[in-house]
């Protein structure tokens, strides 16, 4: 074992170490007892100790698998490959005490024994292997159910909130839509075909549990169109302090329904009186805050969907984006053929047009909105934009003209007759 | 050689369901946070799920989780799930089991929290254990930020809930641009080129179209084979690195971390929001990052005392202004708070009187 004194200062504190963790993997695997060798020489240098270099993968798809390898590969031979596999989770991230046993066991015979749970997409990862352990960990995987998620300029792996599973705000069911979703594009999940990455996360309501607005190119999050469910007596109940607000998940004992809810609604649709809570439900905007304060007193409605956003991405080319509204409302019944139609349309426009490692948000950058509302035929709406433009540089297109011609919208499509 | 099976995708998650997520799919009615870390749902049939709440190091061994199943085996019929922020959670249909699961997980070092008006596990990336254009490590200082902050981990005292994020570079795989407080690993030093490496390494064409500012072209001195580097151009996010293991962009003394407040992702009052700068550049201070330690937990001392109920840290600094959240949080402004940065930055320069002395 390498000497790990810097390191070692992480092993104490209230907080899981995971020092302490990767020391119990390095006492049965050299690679591991390497791996931690090399991470303090990263805490003494205050570099990296990694490249990227080399393609490596299974046979016959080009994501799943990130080739690794260390630059001091004499000092440290068990990083001298150390690849990272990374298995496609199952939706909301939950397992089988079965399942879960029969991933790691395949792990300490193929890799080093260290995983994170889970990657920033949502795979569980499998930390550091080599290059000839890649096609048994693969046989052994797939053997068991799983497969193996993306990288790349490929679909990653769609991730979704709990959803119906344990709770009461989902909208539609994230479970069974990732599912769906995840299995529907796995040729594009295994084979990376697009201009860059392209991602799916799914939240049940607006409150977007798996930051599907900041973190997916696609995000759709779930949303009702008809009334808020009131049950008065609850609403007395937090009035009075016997409920308590947020559900307990605060400091404060009681509601004052007036200035915690009331005045703070984004759209001051609700009034109270001190005996009944009342809301114009057509000016609510869904923020769900009532809700959240009040969660057994208000629910969501019943005429339930959600909203399809695009092109959330994190820096560099254009800077961070958070997602833009594009369809306000879809149903999201199974098999999702609406979604799954969008989406691939939207794949199609941004592969046409897109540069090498350009993503979708800043294809509509460069292009235009229209562009792509035209191309995935979807009809401009007032939802999309929250405020219209400050200017009246806009273009015309012939399409316009020709539409006016003929005595139908020009402002829209031509294949929008209204 | 046997069949080889492809492109089955993920197993279903309805043979991964506790037996009253099941039975109760979509009927749930509301849901209670009885004591931070320990969520009640209660549905329409009346059954009820106990939900125990778990910090987790994010990087972990296989006996981790194998300790982890044994848990769940014990406690909760051999089913459980991990967050979208790295916890986990147990679920219990028998309140009576809570003593001795607590129990069984303080012996174990794990902690309960995470719920309600929390500091919650810190999404992050992977940094210098694995990842090969790192500034910063990632869970060492997740680690040493957590030790500080352990004590909003187990409470519910703060306004609002407070999500904390960790990129260990600019290319921002953790997505940390929406988070209430970002830490952001940041390179200060364009790629140096080594020429003699390079030719042998790596191709010039896919390293040129690498680069997201356009900052590299194919070097004048054609006999080279290689590129040189515009230095005013470039941001510093070692793209061309990762195409191209000539050109190291890691300076030891001058990599670092920024930190960036007030993002969210909720919809609740306000709509979602990106993290602004707080602070542009901090030291890399292995092994415990005290300078950063210091600096969140100012941040975060300052929003506990001045936030209003229910205001997330983005909606304080909004209601006190920008000028006010520097002043009391003694953070000097500069140069690179004022962004000049592509199409984003014209929407942040102030053009009312509406702001304070």
């Amino acid at each position: 074992m390498h000497k790990t004194p810097l390191l070692d200062q992480l092993e104490s504190g209230p907080w899981p170490s995971f020092v302490k963790d990767l020391k119990r993997a390095a006492a049965k695997k050299p690679q591991t007892a390497d791996l931690l060798g090399l991470l303090e020489r990263s805490y003494v240098d205050k570099i990296t100790h990694w490249k990227h270099g080399g393609i490596v993968g299974v046979l016959g798809y080009g994501s799943g698998i990130i080739g690794r390898y260390t630059d001091l590969p004499e000092e440290f031979p068990g990083c001298e490959q150390f690849h990272t596999i990374r298995v496609n989770h199952p939706s909301a991230w939950m397992y089988s005490t079965k399942a879960l046993r029969e991933l790691m066991d395949i792990w300490d015979e193929h890799g080093s024994s260290v995983v994170n749970m889970h990657g920033s997409t949502g795979d569980i990862i499998f930390l550091g292997t080599r290059t000839e352990e890649l096609e048994p960990c693969f046989a052994k995987l797939t053997a068991k159910g799983w497969d193996l998620g993306g990288s790349g300029s490929a679909f990653r792996s769609p991730s979704c909130c709990i959803g119906p599973a344990r709770c009461e705000w989902a909208m539609y069911d994230t479970l069974e839509a990732c599912y769906e979703l995840t299995q529907e594009f796995q040729f594009d999940l295994h084979r990376p075909s697009y201009p860059y990455k392209y991602k799916l996360k799914l939240s049940g309501c607006p409150n977007d549990c798996v930051a599907a607005v900041a973190r997916a190119d696609c995000s759709v999050i779930g949303v009702w169109k008809d009334d808020i469910r009131i049950d008065q007596s609850a609403v007395q109940a937090y009035a009075g302090g016997e409920l308590k607000p947020r559900g307990g998940a605060t400091k404060y004992d009681k509601l004052d329904i007036q200035k915690d809810v009331v005045e703070l609604c984004p759209t001051r649709c609700m009034s109270w009186d001190g005996k009944t809570l009342k809301i114009n439900n057509r000016e609510c905007n869904h923020c769900m805050h009532c809700i959240n304060l009040m969660p057994q007193a208000l629910r969501p409605g019943t005429e339930r969907g959600a909203t399809f956003l695009l092109g959330s991405h994190a820096p560099i080319l254009e800077g961070a984006q958070l997602s833009w509204v594009i369809v306000p409302f879809m149903e999201m019944e199974k098999p999702f053929d609406y979604l799954k139609e969008l989406m691939a349309n939207i794949a199609e426009w941004w592969s046409e047009h897109g540069k090498n490692r350009e993503r979708v948000g800043e294809l509509i950058l460069r292009l235009g909105m229209r562009s792509l509302l035209e191309a995935i035929g979807v009809e401009p709406v007032p939802q999309q934009v929250r405020i219209p433009r400050a200017n009246p540089f806009f273009f015309w297109h012939q399409s316009d003209f020709d539409a006016e011609a003929k005595g139908r919208r020009y402002d829209t499509r031509q294949g929008f007759v209204r | 050689m046997t069949e080889r099976k492809t492109d089955i995708g993920p197993p279903h998650y309805g043979q991964f369901l506790h037996p009253v997520i099941k039975a109760n799919y979509g009927k749930w009615k509301y849901h209670e946070i009885i004591e931070p870390g320990v969520l009640m749902h209660v549905s329409e049939t009346g059954d009820k799920l106990y939900s125990v709440r778990v910090g987790s190091p994010r990087l972990v061994s296989t006996d981790f989780v194998r300790e982890a199943c044994d848990i769940a085996d014990k406690y909760s019929q051999g089913y459980f799930r991990f967050t979208s922020r790295h916890n986990m959670e147990f679920f219990l249909t028998d309140l009576a089991q809570l003593p001795a699961l607590k129990a069984d997980l303080a012996a174990k070092g794990l902690p309960i929290g995470g719920t309600g008006h929390s500091v919650t596990s810190i999404v992050h990336t992977q940094g210098w254990v694995h990842c090969h254009t790192p500034a910063i490590d990632a869970s060492g200082i997740v680690k040493a930020v957590m030790d500080d902050l352990f004590e909003y981990f187990g409470s519910h005292e703060l306004p609002a809930q407070v999500r904390l994020a960790l990129a260990c570079c600019l290319n921002m795989c953790g997505a940390v641009h929406c988070s209430d407080i970002a830490i952001c690993g940041v390179h200060r030093t364009p790629p140096k080129v080594l020429h003699d490496k390079l030719r042998h390494l790596c191709e010039i064409p896919t390293t040129i179209a690498s680069c997201p500012t356009g900052a590299i072209r194919p070097h004048p001195d054609k006999s080279l084979k290689s590129v040189i580097v515009n230095e005013e151009r470039c941001m510093y996010c070692g793209n061309c690195y990762t195409m191209c293991p000539a050109m190291p962009c890691f300076d030891a003394e001058k990599g670092g971390i920024a930190i960036l407040v007030g993002g969210k992702v909720s919809n609740s009052k306000t709509p979602p929001a990106f993290s602004r700068l707080a602070i542009p550049w901090i030291p890399n201070n292995p092994p415990r990052w005290p300078e950063v330690v210091a600096a969140i937990r100012k941040i975060l001392t300052k929003y506990a005392e001045g936030a209003n109920k229910w205001e997330r840290v983005g909606e304080w600094i909004e209601r006190i202004g920008w000028e006010r959240f520097f002043e009391v949080c003694d953070i000097p402004f500069t140069f690179q708070h004022i962004d000049d940065y592509k199409f984003q930055a014209y929407d942040t320069y102030r053009t009312s009187m509406h702001f304070k002395f």
